[in-house]
């Protein structure tokens, strides 16, 4: 195994860098090397890595220790993957995934591992744990979920997956009722599923009374949605992100799912009445052990969100706030901006432009993400921005980030 | 922290919206949607039309109009005011009558339903027995007749609507007494006609299908005469003297019968004719004959044309003396009228109002060729169907003057005489401002409307066409016939919907209002700058393309072919001429364009990509691509798909207009008929619209279809680079979700013509949404928009606040978005889709004055939604201050066809020939304010002729005393002057009676 530190390659003008990478001709350099930018609390290490090396997670474990100065501490690690989201390094395995998906930069988070285990937050980083991640009254954390976990059972860690689905708020909701989070970043995967009108029927007091709904029509084999297992053809939607879609057209619903699409909770109510979250004991003991046993994934319960200040609100107070929350949550602002400042002649740049429009490839060094996917992705100021020769702007925008970072990122 | 609202400051707020903004609908301009019947009232000589969709229209002078809607949703089919008042009454097609008034409240007249009436038979009749066919209003003012199907006419007294059983006339009654040689005593079928003996109230003529007339007298309540037509009675027409009777057939034949004086049944009929006899003829579907002073009368007939030859031609044929024309009208005759002058309306015709199924033509009788009068309101806006419109508000009065001067050259062939129907008063104060409306039209033309008040007046026409070769030869379709044609037809109306070529439709305007630069871009790729000049001018046009893909490699357009451009100079006249062209290739449908004048600059954007013209230099500036490389539906070319649905439509409207004979019968079987197919059609549609019932759950992609079509694009002055420096700018947004903006450097004034200008690429933003983008706006320092270009060189706007840093908003179909300048970073922004589900669909910059304080006002966005809502967002903290439903939701049409005005006003089409004018601010409302006086009834039913009659001379109540002293002295003078001129006197001496008639009246009124 070889490691070494080697002095960081100079960043190169971002118009160039990222044609760089259009054309798919990386520096020699970084050919085999992965460039690594590791994250301590507020430090900041780059070390290069060499990508077919061998080695692992352990090795890599001890270097990062050694490089930030922290030999003995626990810590977790994390890399931040193309998507954006914070995936967990703690085997040879991921971590080999990582390393192998850095392209060039490796971005790793250390996160200081509090007394024994902390789940790290299984959420992608783009997304505040504000609005529907309310999870009641869990403030102790997750011990009795740990208890669960006890090594020598064969079932992974929570952390060692990527969440693609969570059943949420089922501490709030009636028995007969399911509130879905589907996660679309980080898949591949359409949300791939139809919905239809039809009729629903409500019992009232005056008897029954057919109201028109809008239902589930239709799963894509392979989707995201039928692949979690949480919905289902013919299940009634109710919600969509807390909103609710009685009388709403279907056009309507369509186009808040759609507009919902990032990061899209429906509440639903499932034809299949059979696999509900049955509440043992009262309903006023929202203990977490309460809240498993559903069909859904062996996630479904540990995939709380972790704790956030709004979470410890009543939890009526707090679904009640749910629209409100939502409509403020700035979960989808990473639109990329290119900002073009040294003035490339545009006939040149045309190029760059095709890689943009792509989300799902790697991010261009020239493309700057202002908001919470950016923070996340570029706390460097040098990745942040190609004001070249400009400090006074690449400093601002520094800091810039880092205050968005303070928000966004709840380590 | 939020939910703790601070009230103090939420009320301020909301008593602010409430002086800011209001929402009403304030007037419909345009013709009515499928009108369905018409009526006049020569005393209040006001105009009334009722439509198929129960709507009822009164007009009178321009600016004077009112309208009112049936509860029930059915086609009115008969309009008759009452004689001398302002009561009317409808007919709809569910059988039900219906009052209405003109009241006055507040110093303004209003149109009010006051009473319904449907009437009832005898228990057990079939409905026919009670389906009214006929209806009289009779002159007493008391009494209606209505005639049915069963044959019977009932009597009701109005305006209570009140039966007088005793009074009915039965069939039995009538067929009594019908003479037994009338082809064996058949049904005589249902009442077609009632006519009133205009010398002799208590005379009516019964007209039933079968052909028999009865002259009934109501008083002594029998028959007096019976006429044995033996041909389908179509209508019936009592000559003015009381002396004859007209009546037309369904063979195309019309009869006169003598009215005997005598008791004795000495029926003759003296004349009968076939106008365009030898061959079948179609029905002659009404007649009217007009005395004149002198000479022979005025003949007037629809219909009757020979049925093989011009059995699909919608005339009208107006006989007077040797002259006979057919004026042969380019939609469906729905009814007609004649105008008499004189004071009492008994004077000689001096105008034909012929309402078509399409537009309002009214003919000068009096001026030599019988011109056509223009109409100041009732405008076909459809004449050619509209594509897009554009609204320039508070036009210079400079522009104004010269557009319509170029107007007026246009319409020589107008006749010049005023509007002949000039009932009520118009009391709206004059318009604060000067508003254009341009409507862009399949055709190739531009229409320029004077948008300011509550008539959308015709100011001038711009026609595109003349630039390109067409299929069409402009010598094709002279409005005359040739010599000796028989039937002499004579084309009149402008309602042609019938385009040439698509491909010169009309797809976005925008007009520069200081420097008279306009830009039009059209279907197939085009774009026109167009400069205003006074004189004619002939030059060529010269073709600059520019290539879109931009070497892409792996398309094919398969859509519509480009235009071709005529190469030899083309003679403009007087007004917009075309000065350059830009052709895009592909020559896809322009989906964005925007002018600078004081840059010079044109840019425009397909579905393709988009680009950057400099008109002074004739020169391409920046061509950007912006398709997506995998997106081969965007080179379909929308035509082949959208062509199909559009086809399949008309085809169908056509198989019902087919099977629609005649609307002014009421057989069942036609009813039915239309029924059945009003019922396809609408299968039809439904089918259309609802065959997918799912929707699929996707979030967007780069890969989606028509990502790279450009929605809109903008030209500012700000900080692009730095936040020192200003300079020009442009951007683009496309359906993608991405924001494209340049830098763009302009030469020196004094080297503005041989230096080139330059775009250099500053910045792209991929909206993570992904949503097109459907506005760009740059706020200045103080948070305002922009001012356009040139506006505040013409010191009409304040100059914007460069000091401040300025922000760009950004508006997807989704959300609106606030962020930073020059660093581009979100800094607010406000969700649409994601928490009510509805999309922007238009968007607008206006400018919202408090009704309270002069001086206060706000800029906001005023947003129109897929689901039809009007919303108001404050500027530029971007929060949703008020939002109406204004457009049905299904109406996608009418929510496409929205433009809001900068003064927080707005129009939609709501048919393809109606603006509905709405208006969300409290101080810039335009709407009618009018009123139409009652007139002074005098005189009782007995009354041979009808009294002179006050409402008809209510304007000459406002005239003076003095006045009316001088106008006697005049009519002295002529009287006593020379009289060599019989015709003169002739004249002269109406005057004087006019003139007595009116003076009485006068003084008692002050």
């Amino acid at each position: 195994m070889v490691l070494s530190a080697v002095p960081q390659p100079t960043s190169q003008p971002g118009s160039r860098m990222s044609r760089q990478q259009q054309h798919r001709t990386p520096l020699k350099l970084t050919d085999n090397v992965v460039e690594v930018k590791s994250k301590f609390e507020a430090e900041y290490r780059r070390i290069a890595l060499k990508r077919n090396g061998p080695g692992g997670f352990t090795e890599f474990y001890r270097l990062l220790q050694n490089i930030h100065r922290i030999p003995g501490v626990d810590v977790l690690l994390g890399y931040a993957d193309v998507q954006g989201d914070l995936l967990p390094i703690n085997n040879d395995d991921n971590f080999h995934k990582a390393v192998s998906s850095a392209n060039p930069l490796l971005r790793i988070i250390i996160t200081k591992s509090e007394g024994e285990h902390v789940v790290l937050p299984t959420d992608s980083l783009q997304r505040r744990k504000k609005g529907l991640g309310l999870t009641g009254l869990r403030t102790s954390g997750s011990d009795s979920t740990r208890s669960k976990n006890k090594p020598g059972l064969m079932i992974g860690l929570p952390q060692n997956f990527r969440q693609i689905s969570s059943i949420i708020d089922v501490d709030i909701l009636p028995e007969t009722h399911r509130r879905v989070r589907l996660h679309k970043h980080g898949t591949h995967k359409p949300l791939g599923f139809y919905i239809r009108d039809g009729v629903s029927v409500r019992v009232t007091s005056q008897g029954v009374e057919k109201v028109p709904g809008v239902f589930i029509s239709r799963l894509v084999r392979g989707g995201l949605a039928e692949s979690t297992g949480l919905l289902g053809v013919n299940d009634e939607i109710l919600e969509v992100n807390g909103i609710d879609v009685a009388g709403k057209s279907l056009d309507q619903v369509t186009d808040m799912m759609v507009a919902n699409s990032h990061n899209l909770i429906v509440t639903v109510k499932p034809s299949n009445q059979r696999n509900n979250v049955v509440h043992r004991g009262s309903k006023t003991s929202m203990g977490n052990s309460g809240s498993v046993g559903s069909a859904g994934s062996a996630g479904s319960a540990l995939s709380h969100d972790s704790p956030s200040p709004a979470s410890q609100s009543n939890p009526i107070t707090a679904s009640n706030s749910i629209a409100e929350g939502d409509s403020d949550d700035d979960d989808d602002d990473g639109d990329l901006i290119l900002e073009n400042d040294c003035l490339t002649p545009y006939e040149s740049h045309r190029v760059t432009n095709s890689n943009n429009t792509n989300l799902n490839r790697p991010l261009p060094q020239s493309v700057s993400l202002p908001n919470s996917v950016g923070a996340s992705l570029s706390d460097s100021s040098v990745l942040m921005s190609n004001h070249n020769g400009n400090p006074a702007h690449t400093s601002s925008s520094s800091q810039e980030s880092m205050r968005e970072d303070g928000n966004i990122i709840t380590l | 922290m939020k939910r703790f609202r601070r009230h103090g400051q939420e009320s301020q707020r909301d008593r602010l919206k409430q002086e800011l903004f209001q929402f009403n609908k304030t007037v419909e301009h345009g013709f009515p949607h499928q009108p369905s019947a018409l009526g006049y009232s020569p005393s209040l000589q006001l105009l009334a039309i009722g439509t198929r969709s129960g709507a009822i229209k009164l007009y009178g002078a321009p600016g004077v109009e009112f309208m009112g809607l049936h509860d029930e949703n059915a086609a009115v089919t008969q309009v008759h005011f009452l004689p001398h008042q302002v009561e009317l009454v409808t007919l709809l097609d569910d059988n039900s009558l219906h009052m209405w008034t003109l009241r006055a409240h507040k110093g303004l007249s209003e149109l009010m339903e006051i009473g319904r009436f449907t009437l009832t038979g005898p228990p057990g009749a079939p409905p026919s027995v009670t389906r009214v066919t006929a209806v009289l209003a009779h002159s007493s003012g008391e009494l209606l007749l209505l005639g049915t199907e069963g044959g019977h006419v009932f009597i009701v007294e109005v305006p209570g609507f009140r039966e007088l059983e005793e009074r009915n006339i039965s069939l039995d009654q009538v067929a009594s007494s019908v003479p037994d040689d009338y082809i064996g005593r058949r049904n005589l079928e249902h009442i077609e006609a009632l006519q009133e003996n205009p010398v002799n109230p208590n005379q009516v003529v019964i007209g039933y299908g079968r052909g028999l007339m009865v002259i009934w007298d109501l008083e002594k309540q029998c028959a007096i005469q019976h006429i044995p037509a033996t041909q389908q009675l179509e209508s019936v027409w009592w000559a003015e003297d009381g002396g004859y009777i007209l009546s037309s057939h369904s063979d195309g034949s019309y009869c006169r019968w003598m009215v005997s004086v005598e008791e004795v049944n000495e029926e003759e009929e003296e004349k009968s004719d076939i106008p365009y006899g030898h061959f079948p003829c179609k029905a002659i579907s009404k007649i009217i004959q007009l005395p004149t002073q002198e000479g022979p009368p005025f003949l007037l007939f629809s219909g009757g044309m020979p049925r093989a030859s011009y059995g699909d031609r919608h005339c009208i044929t107006v006989i007077h003396s040797k002259t006979h024309v057919a004026l042969d009208f380019t939609s469906r005759i729905i009814d007609f009228f004649a105008i008499r002058e004189g004071p009492q309306h008994i004077g000689d015709p001096s105008a034909l109002v012929v309402l078509v199924e399409e537009e309002l033509v009214v003919i000068d009788l009096q001026t030599e060729g019988w011109p056509v009068i223009q109409t100041p309101y009732l405008v076909p806006l459809h004449s050619s169907a509209i594509t897009c419109s554009h609204h320039v508000s508070a036009i210079p009065l400079k522009l104004w003057e010269r557009v319509i001067a170029a107007g007026d050259l246009q319409s020589t062939h107008y006749s010049k005489r005023p509007w002949p129907i000039t009932g009520g008063q118009n009391l709206a104060p004059d318009p604060p401002q000067r508003d254009l409306l341009l409507t862009g039209h399949e055709d190739g033309t531009v229409r320029f409307w004077d948008a300011s008040g509550v008539c959308l007046y015709p100011m001038y026409k711009l026609s595109t066409a003349g630039v390109f070769h067409t299929d069409a030869d402009p010598n094709d379709n002279m409005n005359q016939g040739t010599e000796g044609e028989w039937p002499p037809f004579r084309k009149v109306g402008c309602f042609d919907p019938y385009s040439d070529d698509p491909r010169l439709g009309i797809q976005k305007i925008h007009l520069c209002k200081y420097s008279g630069y306009l830009t039009v871009a059209g279907t197939a790729g085009q774009i026109l700058v167009l400069e205003l000049n006074d004189e004619a001018a002939e030059q060529t046009v010269e073709a600059k393309v520019v290539d879109l893909l931009q070497g892409q490699e792996g398309f094919r357009w398969k859509g519509h072919t480009q235009l071709d451009v005529r190469e030899e100079p083309v003679l403009f006249p007087p007004g917009f001429q075309p000065f350059s062209l830009v052709q895009c290739q592909p020559p896809a449908v322009v989906t964005a364009l925007t002018l600078h004048s004081e840059w010079k600059l044109v840019a425009f954007g397909t579905s393709h990509g988009f680009g950057l013209y400099d008109y002074q230099q004739k020169n391409n500036v920046l061509i950007k691509c912006t398709l997506n490389p995998s997106d081969q539906l965007a080179m379909e070319g929308p035509l082949s798909r959208v062509k199909s649905i559009k086809k399949s439509l008309r085809q169908s409207f056509r198989r019902i207009r087919r099977s629609r004979v005649s609307l002014r019968k009421h057989h069942v079987n036609n009813a039915a008929k239309l029924q059945e197919a009003n019922a396809r059609l609408e299968a039809e549609l439904a089918e259309m619209e609802l065959a997918p019932v799912q929707r699929k759950i996707e979030a967007r992609s780069s890969d989606d279809s028509f990502t790279g079509l450009v929605r809109t694009i903008y030209f500012a002055d700000t900080f692009l680079s730095d936040s020192s420096h200003n300079t020009p700018s442009l951007w683009a947004g496309t359906n993608g979700g991405c924001v494209f903006a340049y830098m763009l450097r302009l030469p020196p004034v004094e080297h503005r013509a041989d230096e080139p200008v330059t775009a250099q690429s500053a910045k792209e933003i991929q909206l993570m949404h992904r949503a097109p983008v459907v506005g760009i706006v740059v706020l200045d320092g103080h948070g305002a928009p922009l001012p356009e270009p040139l506006e505040v060189a013409h010191d009409l706007a304040r100059s914007p606040d460069m000091q401040g840093s300025h922000h760009l908003l950004v508006i997807s179909e989704e959300q609106f978005k606030v962020f930073t300048l020059p660093k581009v970073s979100a800094k607010m922004k406000l969700k649409l889709t994601a928490v009510d589900g509805s999309r922007v669909r238009r968007v607008g910059v206006a400018w919202f004055g408090s009704s309270r304080s002069e001086d206060y006002g706000e800029s906001g966005l005023v947003v129109l939604t897929n689901q039809g809502d009007v919303h108001v967002v404050s500027l530029p903290t971007v929060k949703l201050q008020v939002h109406y439903p204004c457009v049905r939701r299904e109406d996608v049409s009418g929510i496409a066809s929205c433009v809001f005005t900068k003064h927080g006003q707005g129009f939609y089409l709501i048919s393809p020939s109606e603006f509905e004018r709405f208006s969300l601010s409290t101080r810039c409302v335009v709407e009618p304010r009018c009123l139409v006086e009652v007139p002074l009834l005098s005189g009782s039913s007995t009354q041979r002729r009808p009294k002179p009659d006050v409402a008809s001379s209510a304007h000459r109540n406002a005239r003076q005393d003095g006045e009316d002293a001088e106008v006697l002295q005049e009519i002295q003078k002529s009287l006593e002057g020379d009289q060599t001129e019989t015709c003169s006197l002739k004249a002269g001496a109406v005057m004087v009676m006019e003139a007595m008639v009116c003076l009485p009246q006068v003084i008692p009124g002050e």
